[in-house]
């Protein structure tokens, strides 16, 4: 198969390598004789794209040193399959597809049927469409990033923030969380990283209202291998929204980016996510936090989306008392293998870290929660407890817990709890004397069962969510 | 005479192929209050669920009839529709759902047109007159409510959908007091507010103190073996079921 897929690019696309002389690509990949592909990255790819973005050396350097790393590491033997990814065409993943779906005609009947029912803002729903939207979602991103940077916020692109007076600050935090040597995926991205978010957050400066990725990535067409960098500095507070659900519609199917964090002293950040990749996705997401002294992070995470998802994001409580909160939701419908959960490092005393998640699995589909605690040496008087429900809704789907802990110091308290179950037919039948058909007693008790998380949500995602979970549950009955 | 609200022929049903009920009849009139009595283990409780569609068990012939149309096919939430409801004897815990908004679903999927005022204005009534504290309204469906406050969020179901017909499964329910003094108070309201059908499911015949009681049917073993009279009830107070008992015995 490998060199076959020549790109068909039937649907958008979404890289930032984007306009990247078509030409030359186009010849690529047009000649029908496969054995002139280069199988695999080379270092002249990787050079075309850092030359494109007109980068700093160091990046540069970075990227080859990262190709370097990725050619000579294996893959990972653990998790859901991903011999759906064909790897020894990785190029497929980096260059743009040649045609573009320029209006939203095209986009496939089911995938606008959900968007019209998730009732996506008509700017989101132009901005598929093509140039019109890209208006729109500008003026929003703008206009939140006025009132920010009145605040002395810095929110812009990764690429552009590396051309601006925060390039050294840039520089010494760059892929330190995740060094390219981390894992394959993690090398695949230091080479090929393209888009993404830079947030500075100075000093003691508290925001009060989320700022989201949603608006910018829409407006600048997000890439699969997007870049975010957020540093909070001490004192400070921000809540960041990724993502959101449907709009990242793709027909590129490998997704490896990269969240690195960093909160300073007595800092706060909650970072949210609501993924609703397209079903064809290999989520390959790689997520970090640094806390300092006192410091926090809140992350809430909401998986729906995705063929196969692999993320767990860590939280290294580096400072005395450090702390962090992992809420994070789960959902495998039909032909999904989600591998989700979370690391925690407890690095230093006094610190502490809760886990709260939830599974659904449905259809076939297939849930696993895994966790990882580690506590260090000087993690003296630290504690960390983590607590997974999963849900079952029929025989045919399957959900796992795999905890790890690995501690190595003695004054610490860790705690796990797993509960794995199914809807009782007794409430589905108590819930249906009461008038409700059997579909919408299902979809309250799955509901209900999120509810620890979608609560945790600004109110329009909440809904989005309950959304998603009922646009999952249709057709669930027989 | 009033029409008969509820007419069941040799309803006969099983569980995991293991029959419980054998060759059920009961008619119930329109407006009149009715008492299943029993043993322990009579199948009385299982009678009110196969009357309510409960997918637990297989009904093995006869039919069930329900304000003249034949329900024996419907699914539960249909038969609600139509005007049926049933008091669990232990009803369930819903995580994550509050008691209101399940309220809301619940009205809403009964087509009765009750704006948000309004229905927030009669929720509090209700519960009110139900000696019940509001703030369960925000609570998480049965989720750490106490015996007796279940039973009161069933009455304030019942009240607030008025069916045709409500069958109160009482049976072993072990109720205190002040739960047997709030399903009578329930049953009272539902009565006087819209004249209400009642097929009581008991063997505790306190709750049934303050009621007129129209009929009374007793049960043992999944068969009918006597229908009466209120008069009955005290019979069977003091002279229990043996009687029954060995009827059913000696048929054998």
């Amino acid at each position: 198969m490998g060199n076959e897929v020549t790109i068909t690019a039937s649907g958008k696309r979404r890289t930032q390598v984007a306009d990247v002389d078509r030409v030359k690509y186009d010849f690529r990949y047009d000649d029908a004789d496969a054995e002139k592909l280069d199988a695999g990255l080379t270092p002249d790819i990787v050079r075309e794209i850092s030359e494109r973005k007109n980068e700093p050396a160091w990046m540069l350097e970075h990227r080859l040193h990262s190709l370097e790393v990725y050619n000579d590491m294996t893959m990972s033997d653990w998790g859901p399959s991903i011999a759906g990814l064909d790897m020894d065409n990785i190029v497929t993943y980096v260059k743009p597809p040649t045609e573009q779906q320029s209006d939203w005609e095209s986009v496939p009947e089911n995938i606008k049927d959900t968007f019209d029912r998730l009732g996506i803002p008509q700017a989101e729903r132009a901005y598929l469409a093509g140039v019109g939207a890209q208006y729109d979602s500008e003026l929003v991103y703008h206009s939140m990033q006025e009132t920010a940077s009145e605040m002395g916020i810095v929110y812009s692109g990764i690429e552009e923030a590396l051309q601006g007076e925060y390039a050294e600050l840039i520089e010494s935090k760059f892929m330190t969380l995740i060094p390219p040597t981390d894992h394959k995926f993690a090398a695949l991205h230091g080479a090929i990283w393209s888009g993404g978010s830079f947030v500075y957050v100075p000093k003691g400066v508290k925001l009060d209202f989320p700022l989201q990725s949603y608006f910018r990535l829409n407006a600048k067409g997000a890439g699969q291998f997007e870049h975010t960098l957020i540093i909070v500095e001490d004192d400070a507070s921000l809540h960041f929204i990724e993502g959101c659900s449907a709009p990242k519609y793709n027909v590129a199917n490998l997704h490896a980016g990269a969240v690195e964090l960093f909160v300073g002293k007595r800092a706060h950040l909650r970072y949210s996510t609501i993924e609703n990749w397209s079903k064809n996705m290999y989520n390959l997401n790689t997520k970090r936090c640094r806390c300092d002294e006192e410091g926090e992070i809140e992350w809430i995470s909401g998986s729906f989306g995705s063929h196969v998802g692999y993320l767990y994001p860590m939280s290294i409580l580096a400072g005395r008392k450090a702390r962090a909160s992992f809420t994070g939701i789960t959902f495998a419908g039909r032909g999904q293998n989600l591998d989700t959960g979370c690391k925690v490092v407890l690095a230093a005393p006094e610190t502490s870290a809760s886990v709260e998640t939830k599974g659904i699995s449905k259809d076939g589909g297939i849930q696993t929660f895994r966790s990882s605690v580690i506590a260090t040496p000087k993690a003296e008087g630290s504690r960390c407890s983590v607590s997974c429900q999963s849900l079952m809704l029929d025989d045919r789907s399957r959900s796992d817990t795999i905890p790890a802990m690995d501690i190595r110091c003695k004054n610490v308290d860790i705690g796990h709890e797993a509960t794995i179950g199914r809807i009782g037919d007794d409430k589905i039948f108590y819930l249906m004397t009461r008038g409700v058909s059997e579909e919408e007693a299902r979809t309250m008790i799955v509901n209900g069962f999120a509810e620890p998380i979608s609560k945790e949500l600004p109110l329009e995602y909440a809904v989005e969510m309950n959304n998603l979970i009922k646009l999952e549950m249709e057709g669930a009955i027989g | 005479m009033a029409h008969t609200l509820l007419s069941c022929r040799n309803v006969s049903a099983s569980v995991d192929e293991k029959p419980i009920l054998h060759d059920v009849d009961l008619d119930v009139a329109a407006g009149e209050v009715h008492v299943l009595m029993g043993p322990n283990g009579a199948g009385k409780s299982t009678l009110g669920h196969v009357l309510m569609g409960d997918p637990t068990y297989e009904l093995t012939s006869g039919t069930v009839l329900f304000d003249g149309d034949d329900i024996t096919g419907l699914s539960p939430d249909k038969r609600s529709r139509t005007g049926l409801f049933l008091s669990f004897q232990a009803p369930v815990e819903i995580p994550g759902v509050p008691l209101r908004s399940f309220l809301r679903t619940m009205v809403d999927a009964h087509d009765i047109a009750m704006k948000n005022k309004e229905f927030k204005r009669r929720t509090k009534e209700l519960a009110e007159a139900l000696d019940m504290d509001t703030v369960y309204l925000d609570r998480e469906l049965g989720v750490g409510f106490s015996g007796g406050e279940k039973k009161k969020v069933e009455m304030l179901q019942l009240l607030l959908l008025q069916p045709k017909l409500a069958i109160l499964d009482e049976t072993d329910s072990g109720l205190d007091v002040d739960a047997l003094s709030i399903v009578s108070r329930g049953m009272e309201l539902y009565r006087k507010e819209c004249d209400g059908t009642l097929l009581i499911i008991t063997h505790n015949t306190r709750i049934l103190e303050q009621l007129h009681v129209d009929r009374t049917h007793v049960m043992v073993d999944g068969h009918m073996v006597a229908e009466g009279p209120a008069s009955l009830i005290d019979e069977i107070d003091a002279q229990g079921f043996e009687r029954y008992e060995s009827l059913v015995a000696d048929a054998r």
